[in-house]
């Protein structure tokens, strides 16, 4: 019996969620005395792979086949499937972004496997599997019993420590025999920017609301952010006004993030953007109204004009970290 | 073609979560009920496929499993613009449960695609729409964040790390929709609402299904400790708490 942890690479690298992943993997399997797997697709050096070993994978599948360059979920839901019956996995493991959320719900009807999704703890009993969850969008949180042979879990991102370990872990080639025509969803064209730091990779995020008033006054956001080496983000209302691009979108509706440490500059702190932030570990709150509801949700907190706090939190910052 | 839209039926973004019976079940009193969001955006984008004369997008089914309770909602969906709803008569319990049960009704439909929305705001489950492509064994895109229906061809476009890609695929599929779908939820005009009352709302029995998950107990956030202020003379003192007892800087 094995843990099977699905681990994605970006571009041949691997990134801290995957180790966080391989973490994980390697807790639950202590909890159920078993190994660790752990299951990659693409081209990654053996250099690389075996950097999963030092996060406790006891074996690495590799598969590079020229048709799983891009996400086909079915064929990726064949390919996952046939691995976790070969290594007879009695646990799969992936991450709750979008890869993960678009081809765990389909790995649970083809292998009838209870699914918990978007975890931030290990389970807290294998007998009955029981995991935790956030529910209500964080309002709350569950504890899921899951009955079924086989269990799929997802991991929120950044919710999980790395562990490091010195094992050494083998590596195993395993071929598919996916085919073209296997593919039915063809990628026509791909439009990304790369080297950019990832909002939900980002350890620090400064993020800006509404009460920046315009998308001319986001110099001192950036600053703040390039100085602190963070993403910038921001609420609805600004990128639905296209101040900043959609993909900075906090909240319910928008990302869903869990840095060290979030920035809110003129956020009021509405109920869908906490959704998106409330994992924080640190959340830092600038805002001219005392009563804003941020301040609820802020572990420090500054009531004032962000126009004026901000030029001197960046000179304090460019005072004492350089 | 016909798009099929899944609905949920949840509390209102805003509600707080209380809970009962030993914290096991989600407390429903007072509760307000809306089209889960994500399913409202991928209504609306299906209704502007329909309205648009370069497609052959013809008319637009809601369907949602729920029990009565859930009418409502459909309603609102049906003055939003869909042209008829089903009901598939069950409590939804389960993720693993609902998608069966969607499943079962939608093998026998003839459709373009069916869209769900990526994550309902009550149990954050993000698995319905993935379980059923599995179950109907169809094409699935998911973080789809816009489709585009020329005629009888469809092309979607999904959100990757740093960007897009423009993804053709054949139908019948299933697009699992998230942000940028469309903007703003359309809002029910008096017409709509009027005409709402007579369009078709078919109620069906549900399929024998097995749950697979039990939310066994629920817990609140713990409260946080309150916020620090901080003199806005004195932003310096921010610095060093993140340096000194954060341990970020
Ligand atoms: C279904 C649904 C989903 C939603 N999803 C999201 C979501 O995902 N993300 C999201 O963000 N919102 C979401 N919203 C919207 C949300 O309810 C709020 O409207 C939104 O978060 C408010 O954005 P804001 O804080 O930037 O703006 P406002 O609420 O307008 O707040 C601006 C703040 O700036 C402060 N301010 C003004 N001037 C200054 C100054 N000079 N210096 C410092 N502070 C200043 C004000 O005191 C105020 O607190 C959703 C709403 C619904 C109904």
């Amino acid at each position: 019996m094995t843990v099977l942890v699905f681990t994605e690479n970006w571009d041949g690298k691997f990134k801290k969620l995957s180790f966080e992943l391989v973490s994980y993997a390697r807790e639950v399997a202590e909890k159920l005395n078993v190994s660790v797997v752990a299951l990659s697709i693409g081209e990654v050096d053996e250099d690389e792979l075996k950097k999963l070993g030092d996060y406790g994978a006891d074996k690495i599948v590799s598969i590079t086949n020229d048709h799983l360059k891009t996400l086909d979920n079915q064929v990726y839901t064949k390919v996952i499937s046939e691995v976790t019956q070969k290594e007879n996995a009695k646990v799969l493991i992936l991450s709750h972004n979008n890869t993960g959320k678009a081809i765990a719900p389909r790995l649970s009807v083809k292998l009838k496997a209870a699914l918990g999704s978007g975890l931030i703890r290990l389970p807290s009993e294998v007998d009955p599997f029981t995991v935790y969850k956030k529910v209500f969008t964080g309002k709350a949180f569950a504890n899921v019993i899951l009955n079924s042979d086989i269990k799929i879990l997802t991991l929120s991102q950044n919710s999980f420590k790395l562990i490091s370990s010195d094992n050494k872990a083998t590596i195993e080639e395993y071929s598919t025999d996916i085919q073209a025509s296997d593919i039915k969803t063809k990628v026509t064209s791909t439009d990304k920017q790369t080297g950019k730091l990832l909002l939900t990779d980002a350890e620090i995020v400064v993020s800006g609301g509404r009460g920046m008033k315009s998308s001319d006054n986001w110099g001192p956001i950036e600053e703040l952010a390039k100085l602190l080496g963070a993403a910038t983000a921001c609420s609805r209302p600004v990128s639905d006004e296209g101040w900043r691009p959609h993909e900075e979108h906090t909240g319910q509706t928008g990302k869903i993030i869990a840095p060290n440490l979030y920035i809110a500059v003129g956020i009021s702190g509405a109920i869908q953007h906490l959704a998106g932030i409330s994992s924080s570990k640190y959340i830092v709150a600038i805002n001219i109204d005392p009563d804003a509801p941020i301040f609820e949700a802020a572990d420090y907190g500054i009531v004032g004009d962000a126009h004026k706090i901000l030029p001197e939190l960046i000179s304090i910052v460019k005072e004492n970290l350089s | 073609m016909r798009i099929f839209v899944c609905l949920g039926n949840v509390p209102d973004t805003t509600t707080k979560a209380k809970f009962t019976e030993n914290n096991s079940v989600f407390d429903t009193t007072g509760v307000q009920w809306i089209i889960n969001p994500w399913d409202e955006l991928a209504l609306t984008r299906a209704i502007e496929l329909k309205e648009d004369a370069n497609s052959s997008v013809e008319k637009v089914t809601v369907i949602t499993v729920g029990t009565k309770s859930a009418e409502p909602t459909i309603r609102k969906a049906l003055a939003i613009g869909a042209d008829d709803a089903i009901r598939i008569d069950a409590e939804p319990n389960d993720a693993y449960a609902v998608a069966a049960q969607l499943a079962d009704v939608l093998k026998d439909e003839d459709f373009g695609f069916v869209m769900c929305g990526i994550e309902s705001c009550d149990y954050n489950g993000s698995a319905v729409g993935g379980m059923l492509s599995e179950f109907l064994d169809l094409p699935s895109v998911s973080a789809v964040a816009g489709v585009e229906v020329e005629g009888e061809k469809v092309s979607v476009s999904r959100t990757i790390d740093g960007g897009k890609e423009i993804i053709n695929i054949d139908t019948p599929f299933i697009a699992i929709v998230h942000k940028g779908i469309s903007i703003e939820p359309r809002i029910p005009a008096m017409r709509g609402i009027m005409m709402a009352r007579k369009k078709p709302l078919n109620v069906v029995e549900a399929s024998e299904t097995e749950l697979l998950t039990d939310h066994k107990s629920f817990e609140l956030p713990q409260p946080k400790p309150p916020c620090k202020m901080i003199d806005p003379e004195n932003v310096k003192e921010l610095f060093d708490l993140l340096q000194n007892e954060a341990k970020i800087m």
